[in-house]
């Protein structure tokens, strides 16, 4: 190794050190020690002393199998994302693909407008559409009278709190993910289009084997993403519904939150965050072995 | 014409159910106490009513929930540039030992939720005496792995022989990062900064858990924390969320094709 080379590892060890040592003491520590917490019985008496936290071993994680509370969350958590995961994907591909068509003009107003809700305070807009939600005074169930619809409790009924929710989160999300399918639509070769244009298929026909195949990628991708991001539910049922009514809101870092910081029950709490992490490992593993079995198919 | 007519009329349909809960927001937010809650709803207010700001700004004091808001986006928005910045330049630019392996590490773990974390950085926070202060939130923010990601893939395409002629001509290795490299990645840094200002500003769960004063909040757990009261007031709530929305739609809308682009850059090879 001569000196230049030498100098430049250096460098490159001066580059990378502040970056790197507070990504490993502030984010690899602390999941490390979550894992630990987690088979322990942190609670308020070793908040003031940490060395009053015993070793439980399984002890949390098998409460947590036994805990109705934990399930229920589980099941709001997983409902959740199974609708609002897909529905909006749903939506990002259609508003994508009416903005890429040729026919409209103001595209770039459009995709401006749409995009809106998704740079927005969630916070601010979970507050917002508690508002407009309100059975008595809210703005939708005045529309929905418009159409001779009856007034609707949306966030009293627990069979309709969650999807309020669902309805509220497609509408701040979809507008990501449009920009990322509009991405991929401009990314498909035009001659393609041509092609089919010639043999006469339809538009139908050219989104079922053009379009969609040609998206499968970025589909993936915004799967995966928008499921991560999914499963950590937590401002909308905190300020519009506290995870009520009768625990129908309920989500699983709501729970998280809950225990660990609420009632300071911090062993159970990390347990929950562990079993959170992986379920979205696992589910991500299962999307990208979906993607390669349908892939082997064609 | 016809498909031309129909394809208008859901556009506009779609951007109306996006833009209405805002206008109503703004609407709302100068209406005095009591006219948001008559059925049927007034779309517009009676008059321009300064109340619920001047309500949330005096006896509510939202002015140090907005300086808290601002002034910790902006300096974690700094500090991350440059600490990210710098990372990602090494992982584009240098060869170092396992230089791939710590990169790929890295990025798998972006798989990890931010919950995990949360517990033990607040027994650490407490630990030193951090939790209620700016630092509880700013070291947390320091770096974030997305980040350098960007860097990476941006700096990757910056030819090598301009780092290169630079050392012929005997710049430093620092000189190089900050007088070469950080000029020509403006596009991105420009990015990453919204992105993180952005995130910051935006931030509930973290600075929920870290800030334990109603001088310390941010505005997102201000707001949270005025709507356990004010469940009644939505003509106040509006005012408040119009304070805490406005100032990120304000940024996005002036520097929104750096955002754009960072979306897409992060969907290549994510």
């Amino acid at each position: 190794m001569n000196f230049s080379q030498k100098n430049k590892l250096t460098a490159a060890y001066f580059f990378l050190a502040p970056a790197l040592s507070a990504i490993f003491v502030f984010f690899f520590i602390p999941v490390i020690a979550a894992f630990f917490i987690s088979f322990t019985d942190f609670d308020i008496y070793s908040l003031s002393n940490y060395s009053n936290a015993r070793f439980v071993g399984l002890k949390n994680y098998i409460s947590l199998i036994e805990d109705p509370l934990f399930w229920q969350a589980l099941k709001n958590t997983f409902f959740y994302v199974i609708i609002a995961g897909p529905l909006s994907i749903i939506v990002s591909l259609l508003a994508a693909l009416l903005l890429n068509s040729k026919l409209v003009r103001f595209k770039s107003i459009f995709r401006l407008t749409y995009f809106l809700p998704v740079v927005t305070t969630l916070i601010a807009v979970s507050i917002i559409w508690r508002f407009i939600y309100h059975p008595k005074f809210g703005i939708l169930n005045y529309l929905l009278d418009l159409f001779g619809i009856n007034s609707i409790d949306w966030l009293g009924d627990p069979n309709l709190a969650l999807p309020a929710i669902i309805l509220m989160s497609v509408w701040k999300n979809f507008g990501y993910n449009m920009i990322i399918f509009i991405a991929g639509l401009q990314n498909i070769p035009e001659y393609l289009y041509e092609a089919a244009e010639l043999e006469g298929a339809s538009y139908w026909q050219q989104l079922k084997s053009i379009t969609i195949p040609m998206l499968a990628p970025t589909t993936l991708f915004i799967s995966i993403i928008t499921m991560i991001g999914f499963f950590q539910l937590f401002a909308e049922p905190y300020v519009m519904t506290q995870g009520g009514p009768i625990n129908s809101t309920l989500s699983v870092v709501l729970y998280m939150y809950n225990e660990g910081f609420r009632w300071w029950n911090m062993g159970y709490s990390a347990a929950i965050a562990f079993v959170l992490f992986i379920i979205i490992f696992v589910a991500t593993l299962i999307q990208f072995k979906v993607q390669k079995v349908n892939e082997a198919i064609e | 014409m016809i498909k031309k007519i129909i394809l208008y009329i859901i556009l506009i349909i779609t951007a109306l159910v996006t833009v209405t809960p805002f206008i109503w927001m703004i609407s709302a937010s100068f209406m005095t106490d009591g006219e948001a809650s008559v059925y049927p709803p007034n779309f517009l207010p009676s008059s321009f009513f300064w109340g619920q700001y001047k309500l949330l700004f005096t006896r509510l004091n939202v002015a140090s929930n907005f300086f808290n808001s601002l002034f910790l986006s902006l300096i974690v928005t700094i500090i991350s540039i440059f600490l990210n910045s710098m990372a990602g330049y090494a992982f584009a630019k240098f060869k170092f030992k396992n230089r791939d392996k710590i990169f790929n590490l890295l990025l798998s773990s972006m798989i990890i939720p931010a919950q995990v974390t949360m517990l033990p950085l607040f027994l650490m926070l407490k630990n030193l005496g951090l939790i209620n202060t700016y630092m509880a939130i700013i070291i947390p923010g320091l770096a974030n792995i997305f980040g350098i990601f960007l860097i990476r893939q941006y700096v990757v395409s910056i030819p090598d022989s301009l780092i290169e002629a630079a050392r012929i001509d005997g710049a430093t290795e620092f000189q190089i990062y900050y007088k070469i490299i950080m000029p020509l990645a403006k596009p991105i840094l420009v990015t990453l900064g919204l992105f993180t200002f952005m995130g910051v500003w935006n931030d509930f769960l973290w600075p929920l858990i870290a800030l334990t004063d109603n001088s310390m909040y941010t505005l997102p757990v201000a707001l949270a924390n005025l709507m356990g009261e004010h469940t009644k007031d939505p003509e106040l709530m509006m005012a408040g969320s119009v304070i805490t929305i406005i100032p990120v739609i304000v940024v996005f809308l002036v520097l929104q094709r750096y955002y754009i682009k960072g979306i897409m850059m992060g969907s290549i090879k994510g």
